[in-house]
């Protein structure tokens, strides 16, 4: 019995690691990505690879000649921010413009707090936002779909939401929530399908790799918030199912809300997560400004995570 | 101490914005451009003289429990001087920097340098003291408004050198903040290396 090992617990491992768990984020993606290239045609490709390679190459550069430590690039984060940067941004945004995005999102929101993991606020978020206050003629300007297949008359025109602010709910009228399944409208890459984005959704929850809560409080909140608005007026306020088919809903609250480093740990904290970024969400829709604000409510409710994992611990491990 | 360290420690080892991080208010709100920046520093600075020569000479007479109170009246005075003389010949540069110039009364720079150095040296001492501190505030500000105005409005000290807007964020709040995070992370690099 000489070959009897000591070790400290834990003796079980998965076989789960970053690296797996970020691949699979990008296999939930594809089909996102799909559409997106199928209906925009080569101006998206062109958005992804430049949005893609620049995360990518900036990781690296930053990782291995600014903070001299082992190079991260591998574990596929990299790639995750820059796909969904791309699917942020309308089709016809400027290369040049996708790159500054890709350095505020990598450089600025990820490696200045030291990388993978200490991050504060979603990386490809922060790229979104930082373009959409600095370029609002571009990150406006959105191309109605004109790729590969379909057959639509390219022009640019107003997302949904867009043009529900504009005109109010009559301007509306006319949409078809089966286009909004599908593809059939306007808006940026990620926006277009809500069915490819479904699917994406119940891949990472067939893999394990989120877990339900963060998501289904989001849209549960966003449903019933402006249900009650609409049932209080359907004149002026949009109805809940156009308001979870449309904007970056479904693309923020299944990929972006869910990003483990800045969503908070317990389920608990996930549900009340989920009902804050809901709440923010729809007040944007409604009484604010712009036409849409997934985005600005993701970000708002990244800052108090680390007050929601106070407030409700993670359930620990190794009890009964 | 030598006379001339009164003045260079102020650009450098005790920088008042990238260093010490005082008077952070006037800092990101005034310096959407080189020139605004550049008038701010100037502004504060003359206060900052004036102030730190009458309170040096007077702080013996103060008493202690009211020091506070007694250096924010001299301060207001050359403050109110300040206002009626820049509406007088630079109303320009008095509109853009609005409230930023009554403000400077409660600068914790100025205050901060009285409490600090003023009501313990010569005279001549604090005047070089607030040359110093004035000139590092005065530097570092029309520095970052210099940053801000290329990134923002790809110009600079007024002069265009691109067609159209630039990265419209840097001229707006939370570009001021990065810039200024990025500054100090460049300033302390440079400073620490120079210290080895």
């Amino acid at each position: 019995m000489d070959k009897l090992l000591v070790s400290p617990s834990p003796h079980l491992h998965t076989k789960t690691s970053t690296k797996s768990l970020m691949r699979d984020v990008v296999i939930a993606l594809l089909p996102a990505v799909v559409v997106s290239v199928l209906f925009y045609g080569w101006s998206e490709l062109l958005v992804l690879g430049v949005s893609v390679a620049s995360c990518i190459l900036l990781e690296y550069l930053i990782t291995k000649y600014l903070l001299k430590k082992s190079c991260t690039v591998c574990d596929w984060s990299a790639a995750v921010t820059g796909v969904l940067l791309a699917l942020n941004l309308p089709s016809s945004t400027p290369w040049w413009v996708v790159f500054i995005g890709a350095v505020v999102a990598v450089g600025v929101a990820k490696m200045t707090f030291g990388g993978l993991g200490q991050n504060l606020f979603n990386p490809a978020l922060v790229g979104r936002v930082f373009l959409l206050i600095s370029f609002p003629t571009y990150m406006t300007d959105w191309a109605k779909p004109d790729g590969f297949i379909g057959n639509f008359d390219a022009f640019t025109g107003a997302t949904p939401l867009g043009i529900a602010k504009e005109g109010g709910v009559a301007a509306i009228e006319s949409m078809d929530y089966m286009d909004m399944l599908f593809c059939n409208i306007g808006g940026s890459a990620g926006e277009l399908s809500a069915l490819a984005l479904l699917a994406g959704f119940v891949y990472l929850l067939v893999r394990r790799v989120i877990r339900p809560y963060i998501t289904l409080s989001i849209l549960a909140t966003v449903a019933v918030f402006s249900g009650i608005f609409w049932a209080i007026n359907p004149a002026e306020f949009t109805d809940p199912l156009f308001n979870l088919l449309t904007g970056g809903l479904l693309l923020g609250s299944i990929f972006m809300a869910t990003d483990y480093v800045t969503s908070p740990m317990s389920n608990l904290g996930g549900i009340v997560f989920g009902i804050g970024i809901g709440v923010i969400t729809m007040l944007i829709r409604y009484f604010g400004a712009y036409p849409e604000g997934v985005s600005f409510a993701i970000l708002i409710m990244n800052s108090v995570v680390p007050l929601l994992n106070k407030w409700f611990h993670a359930k620990k491990y190794g009890r009964a | 101490m030598g006379k001339l360290q009164h003045i260079t420690k102020g650009l450098v080892k005790e920088n008042p914005t990238f260093v010490l991080l005082l008077g952070m208010c006037p800092t990101l709100a005034t310096t959407t451009s080189a020139i605004n920046g550049m008038s701010m520093g100037l502004a504060t600075m003359f206060v900052l003289i004036l102030s730190n020569i009458v309170i040096s000479a007077i702080a013996a007479y103060i008493p202690d429990k009211v020091r506070i109170p007694a250096y924010i009246v001299v301060i207001a005075t050359f403050v109110t001087l300040l206002q009626f003389v820049m509406q007088a010949y630079v109303p320009d540069v008095y509109e853009t920097l609005g409230l930023f110039i009554p403000l400077i009364v409660v600068n914790c720079i100025v205050l901060g340098r009285a409490e600090a150095f003023a009501n313990k040296n010569s005279v001549v001492d604090s005047a070089l003291d607030g040359i110093g501190i004035g000139l590092g505030f005065t530097m570092s500000l029309t520095l970052l408004g210099l940053v801000r105005e290329i990134l923002g409005s790809g110009s600079a000290f007024g002069f265009k050198f691109i067609e159209g807007d630039g990265i419209l964020a840097f001229v707006l709040a939370p570009g001021a903040f990065l810039a200024l995070g990025y500054l100090i992370v460049i300033f302390k690099k440079l400073t620490s290396k120079k210290a080895e």
